[in-house]
């Protein structure tokens, strides 16, 4: 668990809204960005686990996972939509579990087991998730689509592990891969091209495939 | 080749290849995270730097200074332009604020620097050490004022008969006030350019353009340089809806970095600053009056609007449709362009019909309670199959009839309740919708190569697939009129190198680029005769076949290449009136306590000329119908107006459809071919789903509730002081 992360909010000069502002036309004016100051050490080496190989890497501690994956190894498959955990563009496994790779520093991640969409499966040789996403046509532009099927596999371990959600009525029942659940437990991935209705079919189609 | 005619029987009235389902081809590539976006070109030019845009902080006025001295000493920084370091930059043609470069501000977050260092953590941070002062000028940003100004003044747009006296006659009549609110595209992929201008010489541009063409012409008016010194490249495109028509401040600010530091200089415009700094759809406001005789048919129709743009800009005409859509023997019609100092407003799928129908199909609805007819037809009752505002020219194809009785027909229509506030199961008001649909149709000139290598045909165009299906239907177009499977079709997009294609926009790329493969495709077939010796041979299964003369393709070993492009005649316009039309309709429940508004079922019929692929084609439908329940329910960008902005300018505050919101989608095309429209006598289909949805939805919240919501999206407190008592 990360200790919990303390700052100051600082409003930003322009943000403080006064009746003056309004009529204040031609009178010069400042907005101060919010200046950054850096303390200890400004970079650190660690390694990652990516896709089952240990790769070290030494980068600025304000590196994401996600830039740290897309910059540094150059894994590009993983997607940058937001960057500010609001799409799921950015959806990889760690350790087991699904998370946003833009809200976690790399740094944050010293022996993680990182698994990425380029983990999945190839083009010759796709992992039952991709290939449903493909026979459901459960993308268009594609470029949420890494995070989707990232998100999908792990929604369908979730519900296998019985871990219930804001929709699961019966917490003693065992839980089924039912619309409802998978709607719901997919809701983090933004797919603006509006392929939901075709990914919904490859998830229930990747969840009649034995594991 | 020259289009002047409509096309008579020809291949694709017998294909075996073209409207039949086909996994698209470049699938393989993004299911598995291997096709390249703009941002991550890593291969393509070494030393690439990372540049941030800085944006202004007022809505409108001048920089009087940029202090970038703690910026340019930052770590890892190197350099930083402002704008106040170079000369007021172009502005082509579909651009209307300036991109960079002077000291005006003319909307908020209009980029004022790009900071370049070696990483993108020290651009970012250098970037927000850059402190401006500014003379801020008095803003307006008040569409309704601006309504309320301009109300009845100005001449019509479209002017028909006596449209007062017709309301003066009419046995019923509405007039009412409809609110849609400024939306934001939200593709997926931010804007992100990568350029390499590091001589100053040849600038090449890896970016995510709809529009490569125009893309390359902008940034050559831009940075006053011939276009010859340009090559822009955007083979994947994660998405665009409208917002990556145009050259944007990222293409714009990697090259001038590029071109200050002499290296290749990559940026994507941040989540939270892409909603200001680029462009979005303008809110309308709309007065819409319908009448009618007690026979149900209408004899008038007065829809005036308003929308919101930079001085010089389009705004969004929200009366689009409205010359067409209906018959009625009177008519009057008039967009008022309001100059505001909000962000460009600009082109947004379905420009003018997605808002339009919004507020018309509501129109619609209401008219027909108050003439006691069902919706569906009275709007039947109201078919033309003429331009109603010129009867001399009729619409190429024509069958929202059809699509009306055919919706009405598998959606059991018939069955539902029709008494508002007359259903419910459990906690949830049930009602149903439905609403119609039209979209005008639009070529544009396109051209493409066709090569011939080794049994393969090779396509190279700069068209684009921005998730549409470009890559497949294309391929498939080859196959047809090649005679060869889709195996040894390949087709190669998004590049400046090659011949220019109509683009991907307006809902016009598949139909014009498709017809420029054909066109392509044909002359390679001639030059193939040519060099076997050959009159009008047949091509298929891979044999040219000229009598008993049958060579297969793979035999011919040199290599022969053909360009060509499709030229849309005059007859198009001037003889007809191409559009495209639909019919949604939709369950919803609403919460008896809350308002909450749950979609359950949606159904949408399409009437857009030949299916080039009915897998693309529906996933661009029911994308277009997320799109619309979005706009129905949820999706606002709320203006400050004090200061000029979009307060909602992210992913957390402007809130798109996700899965939880969308029920299972049914979507029927009646296939109906449209041989004035092209070759193929195909039409588009990407933006004709996302219109008229939000109003079928909306109705249906009526139907549900009783409570009618003309002001978008149907939040539950636009309904919840309404709802009948429980």
């Amino acid at each position: 668990m990360s200790p919990p992360i303390r700052f100051e909010m600082r409003r930003r000069t322009f943000l403080v809204g006064t009746a003056s502002a309004v009529v204040a036309a031609n009178i010069p004016w400042r907005a101060n960005a919010q200046p950054t100051s850096l303390a200890g050490p400004e970079r650190s080496t660690f390694t990652l686990v990516v896709n089952g190989e240990p790769r070290e890497l030494a980068v600025d501690n304000r590196t994401t996972l996600l830039d740290a994956l897309r910059e540094h190894l150059q894994l590009t498959g993983t997607k940058k939509g937001c960057d500010h955990g609001q799409c799921g563009a950015c959806t990889v496994n760690v350790n087991g579990e699904r998370i946003n790779s833009c809200l976690s520093l790399a740094v944050m991640h010293q022996g993680d087991e990182v698994t990425t969409i380029e983990g999945l499966g190839t083009p010759q040789q796709l992992d039952p998730m991709q290939q449903a996403f493909f026979d459901h046509d459960g993308f268009q532009c594609g470029y949420c689509t890494p995070g989707q099927i990232c998100s999908a596999k792990a929604v369908l371990e979730e519900i296998r592990d019985n871990v219930p959600s804001h929709v699961t009525q019966d917490l003693t029942a065992r839980i089924e891969a039912t619309d409802e659940e998978i709607r719901e437990r997919m809701s983090g991935n933004i797919c603006r091209c509006g392929a939901y209705a075709n990914i919904l079919e490859a998830i229930h189609q990747a969840a009649g495939e034995p594991t | 080749m020259d289009f002047n005619q409509p096309a008579d029987q020809n291949l694709f009235d017998r294909a075996t290849v073209v409207g039949k389902p086909h996994a698209r081809i470049d699938g393989l590539l993004k299911v598995t995270g291997t096709a390249p976006y703009a941002y991550e070109r890593h291969d393509v030019v070494a030393g690439q730097l990372y540049g941030y845009p800085v944006g202004s902080a007022i809505a409108k006025g001048r920089i009087v200074a940029i202090d970038a001295d703690a910026a340019r000493s930052a770590p890892g920084v190197r350099g930083v332009v402002t704008t106040l370091d170079i000369e007021p930059l172009g502005i082509w043609n579909y651009n209307v604020a300036r991109l960079f470069g002077g000291d005006v501000v003319e909307h908020y977050q209009q980029a004022i620097a790009v900071v370049v260092a070696e990483t993108f953590e020290q651009a970012r941070a250098a970037a927000a050490l850059i402190e401006t002062t500014y003379e801020r000028d008095a803003i307006d940003v008040d569409l309704e004022a601006g309504w309320q100004r301009m109300q009845g003044t100005g001449e019509p747009s479209t002017q028909v008969g006596d449209v007062d006296a017709a309301f003066d006659s009419a046995a019923v009549t509405l007039d009412q006030m409809y609110h849609t609110p400024s939306q934001t595209h939200a593709m997926m992929e931010p804007h992100a350019s990568i350029v390499d201008w590091s001589d100053g010489g040849q600038m090449t541009v890896w970016t995510s353009s709809q529009m490569i063409e125009w893309n390359r012409q902008a940034l050559a008016t831009t940075f006053g340089i011939e276009p010859d010194r340009i090559r822009v490249e955007s083979p994947y495109i994660g998405g665009g809806f409208g917002g990556k028509l145009w050259l944007r401040a990222d293409a714009v600010l990697a090259a001038i970095g590029s071109r200050a530091l002499g290296a290749p200089v990559r940026l994507a415009l941040p989540r939270p600053f892409m909603i200001n700094n680029t462009t979005h759809r303008s809110a309308t406001i709309q007065r819409i009056r319908l009448a009618a005789g007690a026979d149900g048919k209408l004899t008038a129709i007065d829809h005036e609007a308003a929308s919101h743009t930079l001085p010089g800009g389009r705004g969004e005409n929200a009366t689009a449709q409205t010359p067409y859509f209906y018959a009625a023997p009177n008519r009057r019609v008039i967009h008022h362009l309001v100059e505001m100092h909000l962000p460009e407003a600009s082109d947004m799928r379905a420009p003018g019909e997605a808002s339009g129908l919004m507020a018309l199909e509501i129109a619609m609805d209401e008219m027909a309670e108050k003439l006691e007819m069902d919706p569906v037809e009275f709007r039947i009752l109201n078919d033309t199959q003429v331009n109603p505002s010129d009867p001399s020219i009729p619409f190429s194809e024509r069958h929202f009839v059809e699509c009306l009785r055919e919706g009405a027909d598998r959606f059991g229509w018939a069955d539902r309740n029709t008494t508002p506030g007359g259903r419910r199961e459990g906690m949830w008001w049930i009602g149903h919708g439905m609403a119609g649909a039209y979209r005008g149709h639009l070529n544009l000139k396109s051209g493409a190569r066709a090569t011939l290598s080794n049994g393969r045909v090779i396509i190279e165009t700069d068209m684009t697939d921005i998730g549409t299906g470009s890559y497949t239907i294309l391929a498939q177009t080859a196959a047809e009129t090649m005679g060869l499977p889709m195996g040894r079709v390949e087709v190669r997009l998004g590049n400046s190198a090659w011949p220019v294609s109509s683009g991907s926009g307006g809902q016009f790329g598949a139909a014009s680029s498709t017809a420029g493969v054909y066109a392509a495709c044909v002359a390679l077939r001639e030059q193939i005769a040519e060099r076997l010796g050959v009159s009008d041979p047949e091509f298929s299964d891979g044999n040219v076949v000229a009598g008993d003369n049958v060579t297969p393709l793979s035999a011919i070993t040199e290599e022969l290449s053909a360009e060509d492009s499709i030229n849309f005649g005059g007859f198009q316009t001037e003889d007809y009136l191409m559009a495209t039309f639909g019919a949604h309709f939709v369950e919803v429940a609403v919460h008896v306590a809350t308002g909450e508004t749950r979609v359950r079922r949606m159904l949408a019929v399409c009437d857009s000329g030949r299916i080039l692929n009915p897998i693309t084609a529906r996933s661009q439908v029911i994308g277009g119908m997320v799109m619309g329940t979005g706009g129905a329910l949820s999706e606002e960008l709320a203006v400050d107006l004090e200061h000029g902005f979009f307060a909602n300018h992210d992913l957390a505050g402007y809130e798109v459809a996700v899965h939880a919101d969308i029920p299972h989608q049914e979507v029927v095309f009646l296939d109906t071919v449209d041989g004035v429209a092209t070759p193929l006598k195909a039409k588009g289909v990407g933006e004709l789903g996302v219109c008229g949805v939000a109003a079928a939805i909306a109705n249906a919240a009526y139907n549900a509730t009783g409570v009618r919501v003309r002001d978008y999206p149907v939040t539950l407190d636009r309904m919840i002081d309404q709802l009948p008592a429980v």
